[in-house]
């Protein structure tokens, strides 16, 4: 074990963060109609002027790289080269922007109106975004994903600023609604289809049309690096597509760098939060349709709190390349054409954007209720193991509240939490404002769960069933808990440690971390964790605990204080939910899988056992409903190889290694100890 | 054209600085008045103002003309290393009757070539490891002598030429601990015969470029190798380096040129047996001795092709709106093959810097027509004076296929956006070829330091790797901590059907660095990583010498390395040519 390698620990305290202006505070006092009209003049990337959406396309199609790919599948298969230069042309009609600015002022009236609506605050770190702004090299643009305003209100900001507006990566989904996916691309959204496998025409399209922006700087380019909107609030693992084309210029030497900026949007309240609570239950994911998103308009009419934007520091791809990637690769083979990236590209573009997203997650701002919400899963997980519904009481909630505050904090957590007002105000703001979620009763907190604990079968209960009533609490307890997972990030680390200690079978120091190093793998598709930093993140969760004085680290042994208990006890439960989320996907492959179980077949297969274990009360985690959980826990086995998927004619069937699956099971309830279970795999 | 010939004697440190470049008569300096001039007589510049200098110094690299770093003046022989000496091996070689010298003045001057580093520790009067004595052979059988004389008695020999290597090959290695001979082929500088039925010339390796050239245009004969060196460099030199001529597109470049060679080896001599103009016998062991850089042996006789001198000479010149036009058109003009005798492309940078070396203009009428020119390109043409860029030209030949071949290559230029910018300019460029190296030296006078450097790349590559590297430059420059914005800029100075010749210039001004040589060597080591990256070679014609040879491995590959070992253990089994460079 290496955990004596030298890891520089920063102070999380000491992170330099920007300060925040609120972007709606102007609009509030002076005319959107003026606001809409000014006149916008960014500056330009070395002084260019932006190129039309004609003349873009005809260089995407003038390419060498196109060229070289169309004659490849002319003589593939047979087609006439014209033929083929047609459907690329068609491709890049159906993908390519037409950014407007006419357009870009009408969102920007209609936004103002909108968003003064909907949200107390919109706060940016001005300074964040000037430092984007600096157009030395091309810029990209990494947003984090929650919801769908997320592009429209990074489009909103900067054309508030007067930097260049970015041409931005979208899901083919969007065009179903036709005015508006009509209207998104006027505003500089450009449409990618979801899937492309084998289409090397498509691919070649795509990803010369966003390297032509790219490299000539007509315009930043931003995407999501998440792939998708997270449902969850977790950060999810990046998607590697579009980020190794951004960085494949540099990588070429076509530019002299490239400047990748990491942006944070957090949303005191999701609009979408109720939404995303019932697709992870089994509600299919309506297809986006204009009128959904009226509908959904409809509901959204109060308050969903502030949202604070902030602008990274931009990450240089030729840093983060540095003594990692040897660009003579591509000495000797022409440039244009296309090539699987190598493994050591690979690994590069991986651990980058884990970085970049570890950077997301880092200047995510916390409410209050990030905290509120943890706690009162809690004590709701608490309570239904008691079979009570007491809920808490709201000066322990407050007093509980500013504990876990002040250990966020020490955490480097961005937490705003306004230290001029009394914590109890604090506290009932931020329940007031989530009132859907919780419900105060006689000084008592708890989730607004429509009936607490479990309905006596045969009991009549109207016409709702016990299935029906569970999913619905579910609702609330998902929400809920995406909110507890905007904080996940700030003790992930910890709190693995925290469960290693739990689980490993003795205080040494080098079971601990093998128990560590077995859950992080275990979770490494359910958490941000950088592929390769077991030590590292080992080193900074025990750097954490001794800090904050939760743990004494020995040459030998890691030992919990006294004061540590309390932290240990709160971190291991934050944990728990997913520990036993696992095991129950688990049980269910060893139990109940088929030999010809399909991958389409097992979320809702696993989500009918976690029912039926739920209301037999065999469970207690109605999170566990999660279809997230159960992608991520089968992912996980798959990576692993518990799990294989077989090529079926039709589709893939699961093939489940039985044995090691339970063991897997049982080294997750500590029934097994890390080493025997899995071995050197690990 | 622009340089008085004249022959340099052997022992050459009178006429020449011993602690810079070129000739002692010969350096700009600031007068009385503050104004930049170039003294003696030998070059068009010379004796001339150029006004412009001063404003572009202080411009460019906020130089000062108070913030002086004088050179030391006088070379101090007890700062010179005793030498150590082979008494058997002098004992010996007293008896041959070839000239040798352990003066400490000779053992220094053939100590270093031209690198910054070795030229800014002369001018500290600072000396390492020095050979220890220097011989003159005047002929192959003295080198034959010399070198059985070297291996009976286990004496590191360094061949010298003319001294003008930038690759650190001259350097002595420090490690070494045998007596050092540095065997100087300055005597060697005769033309043996001409062969005009076959248009060939075997001369002996010592001679030097400019000699070279002049004598056999007595006999209405050239070469037509024109190195930027050829005032100082040796016809040895180019062969052991592979050297290339600004004039290539005509004459080709070394290995083009030479037919037969002569090498004396440990081993004894190599050559071959005849003058085909090419054999199918196996790898052709010239390319053995061709860029060996010394460390095989030594390059006495050489037969090489000559050319009847051409009837007409035309310079010319060409401005683009841009760099990356500029480029284009020179692309175009090597896939029609109809390059000029010589096209280079000078960057923005370097269009002001040349323009900046114009000399004071005798009459209104000139800097009338010059503002008229100027007009004409910025105001009427809508140039960018910030952007726009020029190509220099020199066609050879007939007059009436100059002619002709000057029409086309000016029609290729028009559909870039070029305009024909006249003779002059034409010229002047390729005279400041001859000076820009004696400017280094004015430059280190005032805290300026700097360097150029070169590589070939494919067509493709060519502007990328000219963006990426001055930018490098650039921000190395600034991470290292150089308190001015450095000089970096460059100029593509020759074509090929594949690719092209670049080289970069840059300079910075060193106030306020404690160790100014080393961050040098950090950026320059910096910038070649990025030509490598950037899929440029390690060297077009400079060489490795010990400056580049950590990268030789991955240059030529391991087996490449391997095979080039292998040479040398089978030829120089004791390492007696042990200047250590190349491998």
């Amino acid at each position: 074990m290496a955990t004596e390698a030298i890891y520089p620990h920063r102070d999380p305290m000491l992170k330099k963060r920007d300060d925040f202006e609120d972007m709606l505070e102007e609009r509030r006092n002076s005319s959107d109609l003026r606001y809409a009209l000014r006149c916008y003049t960014p500056v330009l990337y070395k002084g260019l002027a932006p190129c039309k959406a004609s003349m873009l396309k005809s260089m995407v199609l003038q390419s060498d790289q196109l060229h070289h790919v169309i004659g490849q599948v002319s003589r593939e298969t047979g087609r006439a080269a014209d033929d083929v230069q047609e459907e690329a042309s068609a491709i890049l009609e159906e993908m390519a922007h037409c950014l407007q600015l006419s357009t870009v002022r009408f969102f920007a009236f209609t936004l103002s109106k909108v968003f003064k609506t909907l949200f107390r605050s919109i706060c940016v770190n001005e300074e964040g975004i000037q430092r984007q702004a600096i157009q030395e090299h091309p810029v990209v643009l990494l947003p984090s994903h929650r919801s769908y305003m997320d592009f429209l209100l990074m489009s909103y900001i900067l054309y508030t600023y007067d930097i260049a507006l970015p041409v931005i990566a979208a899901g083919m989904d969007f065009m179903g609604m036709k005015f508006v996916g009509e209207m998104l691309r006027m505003s500089g959204a450009f449409f990618i289809r979801r899937s492309f496998g084998g289409d090397k025409l498509y691919w070649s399209v795509f990803s010369e049309y966003v390297k032509t922006m790219l490299k000539n700087g007509f315009a930043p380019v931003e995407f999501f690096l998440e792939g998708t909107r997270s449902r969850t609030s977790k950060s999810l693992t990046p998607k590697l597509g579009l980020l190794n084309i951004v960085m494949d210029p540099y990588l070429k030497g076509e530019v002299y760098d490239i400047n990748v900026v990491p942006v944070s949007i957090s949303y005191e309240r999701i609009l979408e939060e109720a939404l995303y609570a019932r697709e992870m239950l089994g509600v299919p994911k309506p297809k986006e349709s204009t009128s959904g998103l009226f509908k959904a308009r409809k509901v959204l009419s109060e308050d969903y709190g502030s949202i604070h934007v902030y602008f990274g520091q931009p990450v240089s791809v030729r840093s983060l390349a540095q003594g990692r990637v040897n660009r003579c690769q591509f000495n000797l083979v022409p440039r244009h054409i296309p090539r699987r990236p190598s493994e050591e590209i690979q690994s590069f573009v991986n651990d980058s954007a884990y970085r970049l997203v570890r950077a997301q997650e880092e200047n995510m701002v916390l409410k209050p209720w990030v905290l509120l919400a943890s706690l009162l899963l809690q004590n709701h997980h608490q309570d239904q193991t008691a079979g009570q519904k007491r809920g808490m009481v709201l000066e322990e909630l407050t007093a509980q509240a500013v504990w876990l505050r002040d250990m966020f904090r020490e955490y480097g957590a961005f937490l705003h939490w306004p230290d001029h007002v009394p914590p109890s105000e604090v506290v009932s703001s931020s329940l007031s404002l989530h009132r859907g979620l919780v419900r105060v009763c006689e000084g008592r907190v708890q989730l607004a769960v429509e009936q607490g604990g479990q309905v006596k079968p045969g009991e009549p209960h109207s016409t709702v069933t016990p299935e029906e009533e569970l999913l619905s609490q579910a609702v609330i307890v998902l929400s809920c808990a995406s909110y507890r997972n905007q904080g996940l990030h700030v003790f992930l680390r910890p709190a693995l440690l925290a469960s290693a200690i739990n689980a490993a079978s003795s205080n040494l120091k080098q079971e601990v971390f093998n128990s560590f190093s077995f859950l992080r793998n275990m979770f490494s598709n359910e958490f941000i964790l950088c592929p390769g930093a077991t030590v590292q993140d080992f080193e900074e969760a025990c750097y954490l605990l001794v800090k904050t004085g939760a743990l004494q680290v020995t040459q030998q042994e890691l030992l919990v204080t006294e004061r540590g208990q309390r932290t240990v006890a709160f971190l291991t439960s934050m944990l728990d939910p997913f520990l036993q989320g696992y095991q129950v996907v688990c049980r269910f492959l060893c139990e109940e899988a088929t030999e010809n179980l399909t991958e389409k077949q097992f979320v809702p297969a696993v989500r009918k056992f976690i029912i039926k274990h739920l209301l037999a009360g065999r469970l207690r985690y109605t999170e566990v409903l999660s279809s997230d959980l159960q992608k991520n826990s089968l992912a996980a086995l798959l990576r692993l190889g518990a799990v294989q998927k077989i090529k079926a004619a039709e589709q893939g069937t699961l093939k489940v290694n039985k044995v090691m699956v339970n063991s897997l099971e049982d080294t997750l309830g500590g029934r097994l100890p890390t080493q025997k279970a899995v071995g050197a795999r690990l | 054209e622009c340089v008085e010939w004249e022959v340099t004697d052997g022992g050459g440190s009178e006429i020449m600085k011993w602690n810079g470049w070129g000739y002692s008569d010969s350096k700009f300096l600031f007068n009385k008045k503050g104004q930049a001039e170039f003294t003696g007589k030998r070059y068009r510049l010379s004796g001339m103002i150029i006004p412009g200098l001063k404003d572009w110094m202080e411009g460019t690299f906020g130089a000062n003309l108070q913030h002086k770093t004088p050179a030391t003046p006088l070379l101090t022989s007890s700062a010179v290393q005793p030498a150590t000496l082979n008494k058997a091996f002098l004992e010996e070689l007293k008896s041959t009757g070839i000239p040798f010298s352990h003066d400490a003045e000779d053992r220094v001057f053939r100590a270093h070539g031209h690198c910054l580093h070795e030229i800014f520790a002369l001018r500290e009067g600072k000396f390492g490891r020095v050979p220890d004595m220097v011989v003159w052979p005047n002929c192959h059988n003295d080198v034959v002598k010399i070198v059985e004389l070297a291996c009976k008695h286990n004496v590191c020999v360094i061949p010298y030429g003319g001294g003008t290597s930038v690759s650190s090959a001259l350097e002595c290695p420090p490690e070494e601990t045998r007596s050092i001979v540095s065997l100087d082929t300055s005597q060697m500088n005769r033309i043996l015969w001409i062969d005009e039925k076959n248009l060939t010339a075997h001369v002996e390796a010592g001679i030097v470029g400019q000699d070279l050239e002049r004598l056999l245009n007595e006999s209405g004969y050239c070469t037509g190798h024109e190195p930027d060196s050829m005032e100082f460099s040796s016809l040895g030199g180019w062969v052991a380096t592979r050297a290339s001529g600004m004039k290539k597109n005509i004459y080709g470049n070394i290995e083009d040129l030479v037919i037969h060679i002569r090498m004396v080896t440990p081993r004894g001599v190599i050559e071959k047996s005849c003058q085909g103009p090419r054999m199918s016998t196996g790898p052709d062991i010239h390319h053995f001795i061709m860029g060996s850089e010394g460390t095989l042996g030594v390059v006495t006789e050489v037969t090489m092709k000559i050319r009847p001198m051409p009837e007409y000479q035309k310079y010319g010149s060409v401005v683009f709106p841009n760099f990356e036009q500029g480029v284009a058109c020179l692309r175009e003009v090597a896939k029609q093959r109809c390059a000029p005798a010589s096209i280079r492309l000078m960057d923005n940078e370097q269009f002001k810097f040349g323009h900046a070396l114009k000399p004071q203009v005798s009459s209104i009428f000139t800097s009338f027509l010059d503002g008229l020119k100027t007009f004409y390109i910025t105001k009427f043409k809508g140039f960018d004076p910030n952007r726009l860029c020029v190509a220099t030209l020199l066609f050879e030949g007939d007059r009436e296929k100059v002619l002709q071949h000057e029409k086309q290559v000016y029609d290729i230029a028009a559909k870039f956006g070029g305009l024909a910018a006249g003779e002059d300019n034409g010229q002047r460029g390729y005279m400041l070829t001859f000076v820009i190296a004696y400017l280094r030296d004015l430059g280190m006078d005032y805290y300026v330091i700097g360097e150029s450097f070169e590589t070939s790349v494919p067509w493709d590559r060519v502007l990328d790797i000219c963006r990426n590297v001055k930018a490098r430059i650039i921000q190395e420059c600034k991470d290292k901590g150089v308190q001015f914005p450095p000089l970096s800029t460059c100029r593509v100075t020759q074509t090929y059907d594949t690719g092209a010749c670049v080289y970069f210039y840059f300079a910075f001004n060193y106030r306020g660095l404690s160790d100014p040589v080393h961050v040098y060597e950090q950026v320059e080591h910096a910038a070649r990583e990025e030509i490598l990256a950037n899929g440029g070679s390690l060297s077009h014609h400079h060489g490795v010498g010990k400056l580049r040879k950590e990268w030789m491995r991955d240059t030529v590959s391991n087996v490449g390395v391997g095979m080039l070992k292998s040479v040398k253990d089978y030829v120089d089994p004791d390492n007696i040519f042990g200047n250590r460079n190349l491998l």
